[in-house]
């Protein structure tokens, strides 16, 4: 595992990494299949049912079936790449993602796209901020929340080759750049992007960048801030959580996800099993359904923001001064 | 007594002894699929006991899982796996489930049991095979009240949209489901005339009797580029007149009369294959 942060931004659409590395995949791996449901133009593969139609279904607005039918056939052999919106690849299709998924040890990947305040103007109704719970409760499914461009090509680039049921959270549109192209990760390894003695922020997905921002402004308080990508939400890095949060005087959390069941319920899993005595602060969202509004309304709503994490760390480390 | 009836009889006789010796379980959506589980997997399907996973074999999905028991006495007369092994059903740690588990039981292709999913994991082996230009064939038994599941009338458009042709459907329309019958729960109305404005090939048979299902069957084999779907006409406990006519019939815990009936039964099957001098070594 060795990676490198990105020295400039120049970010890339996700919906294109997803399709740019599908093509890839397809051409070398003729069992290599893609569904959709519906979603085609929103998840820019376009391309890839012009160029492979014999491989490409579109499955049409049921995703009972999608999910149901890709286990199918990848109990013969083939490997469905999966999209639809994370709340429908989730919340609507569970128990098919649960029993001819997992249960039946099928082989699929689900790319769950806009999760949380990426639905923007879908709003509430296609607003998933549970997709990491009910995946997390699935056994032996891996759940990872790329940070960006890079991460997710190496993802999908490597999961092709593995056995299992994986599950991908992330936006279609560009998030920033975190790494470097040539970086190199570990599925179930968490990546420390920044050390730091004082803070541990364990962020996914959008959140890192909000994260480093965060440090940034702590470090006016004289604080030393770790920034670490856990993009494996499961199976969770927890040697890292214990490693890097012993020893600090606050551990946060940070995700663009419900605060019930998330990454900031699986580090709080592992803190309350180890003798860290760290306080736990979850920037996430609070009990709440979406709604619709535009990105920087939503997470000033929902409070997933450097602000929230900055905010949160000095109030936990008032807390424990006075103790 | 042709050789289709005897195995009948003999999957028959091996679900009764298998629930009489648990005490309990799913009987009346098991024996009404006793005969077709007997054409397929006597006469129209490909497939290799001694190697389950041979690659050259057809597929075969039960999708109203709860029938496991008749599925599972299927495979032990055809010997995949030893007769004893039906004494284990549901047994703790055993290799035979209440509902078909692929990673248990020799034979068993697909995991099913929450109804409505296994006819979409048929669509999507039949599509597979379809996509690599295999000849392989897929089976699938749906029950009519599964057909309450939207996800099966999901499953049933993408077979008719892709005209997969290389996928037999059969819905067992014994006409009750657990807390009735089908009409009274959600009638389910004239299924042939649904699945026709589906854009399926559809036949009606007797799901009682071997030959018209194997007709049926091999009629399809004639389809190139339709959905396929046989309706079985059946009923709840199917052969045995007593479990026919008990009005609970869909999971039954034996005891006091139909304990005494289901021991008849028992006693009824092994007579009718001994006296056709051919007693398979299951008893």
């Amino acid at each position: 595992m060795q990676f490198i942060l990105a020295e400039k931004q120049q970010p890339k659409e996700l919906r294109a990494v997803y399709q740019e590395t599908l093509m890839e995949l397809m051409k070398e791996n003729v069992n290599v299949v893609v569904c959709d449901a519906d979603l085609v133009n929103a998840s820019g593969t376009t391309k890839l049912f012009e160029t492979y139609p014999d491989r490409c279904i579109n499955m049409g607005i049921s995703e009972a079936n999608m999910i149901g039918a890709s286990c199918g056939m990848s109990l013969t052999g083939k490997i469905p790449f999966v999209h639809t919106f994370a709340p429908f690849a989730t919340r609507r299709a569970f128990d098919q993602l649960y029993l001819s998924g997992g249960y039946q040890q099928a082989n699929i990947r689900i790319f769950g796209s806009d999760p949380g305040f990426w639905a923007l103007h879908n709003g509430g109704t296609h607003t998933s901020v549970e997709d990491l719970a009910l995946t997390r409760a699935i056994p032996q499914l891996t759940v990872i929340a790329p940070a960006d461009a890079v991460q997710f090509k190496w993802v999908l680039n490597n999961t092709v080759n593995w056995y299992g049921m994986y599950y991908f959270r992330c936006a279609r549109k560009a998030v920033p750049d975190i790494y470097s192209d040539a970086s190199v990760f570990e599925i179930g390894r968490g990546n420390v992007l920044y050390e730091g003695s004082d803070i541990a922020i364990f962020a996914i997905g959008e959140m890192i960048a909000e994260a480093i921002k965060a440090r940034e402004i702590l470090k006016v308080y004289g604080l030393s801030t770790a920034v670490i990508d856990m993009f494996t939400v499961k199976p969770l890095d927890e040697d890292l959580v214990k490693t890097v949060s012993k020893g600090k005087k606050v551990v946060i959390t940070a995700e663009n996800h419900s605060k019930i069941g998330g990454l900031g319920s699986a580090v709080a899993e592992v803190l309350a099993e180890n003798p860290i005595k760290a306080p736990l602060i979850r920037v996430a969202i609070q009990d709440h359904f979406g709604e619709v509004g535009t990105q920087d309304y939503l997470k000033d709503k929902f409070g997933l923001n450097a602000e929230a994490i900055v905010n949160g760390a000095l109030r936990a480390l008032d807390i424990s001064v006075s103790m | 007594m042709g050789d289709l009836k005897k195995l009948s009889a003999k999957i028959r006789l091996e679900v009764c002894k298998m629930l009489k010796h648990r005490g309990f379980g799913h009987l009346g959506g098991s024996l009404s699929i006793v005969e077709t589980l007997s054409v397929l997997y006597g006469d129209v399907m490909k497939i290799n006991p001694l190697n389950p996973n041979w690659e050259g074999r057809d597929w075969f999905v039960l999708s109203k899982g709860h029938a496991g028991p008749a599925l599972y006495a299927t495979l032990a007369v055809k010997e995949y796996f030893p007769v004893e092994m039906l004494n284990t059903l549901n047994d703790n740690s055993t290799r035979i489930p209440s509902h078909p588990d692929r990673l248990k039981t020799p034979g068993v292709d697909v995991t099913t049991g929450s109804l409505g999913q296994g006819i979409s994991l048929a669509v999507g082996i039949a599509k597979s095979f379809r996509m690599s230009q295999k000849s392989n064939r897929v089976y699938s038994i749906v029950g009519d009240g599964e057909c309450n599941e939207g996800q099966v009338w999901e499953a049933f458009q993408f077979a008719a949209h892709h005209r997969l042709s290389n996928l037999i459907i059969f819905i067992d329309e014994n006409h009750k489901q657990l807390d009735g019958p089908t009409k009274d729960i959600v009638n389910p109305f004239d299924i042939k005339e649904k699945l026709e404005a589906f854009g399926f090939v559809v036949k009606r048979v007797k799901g009682n009797d071997e030959s018209e299902i194997k007709k049926a069957v091999l009629e399809m084999f004639e389809v190139q580029d339709k959905a396929c779907c046989i309706i079985l006409d059946t009923v709840k406990g199917q052969g045995i007149e007593y479990f026919e006519t008990l009005a609970d019939n869909h999971h039954i815990r034996f005891s006091g009369e139909s304990e005494f009936q289901l021991d008849l039964a028992i006693e009824k099957l092994k007579q009718e294959l001994e006296s056709e001098g051919r007693l398979c070594n299951l008893f």
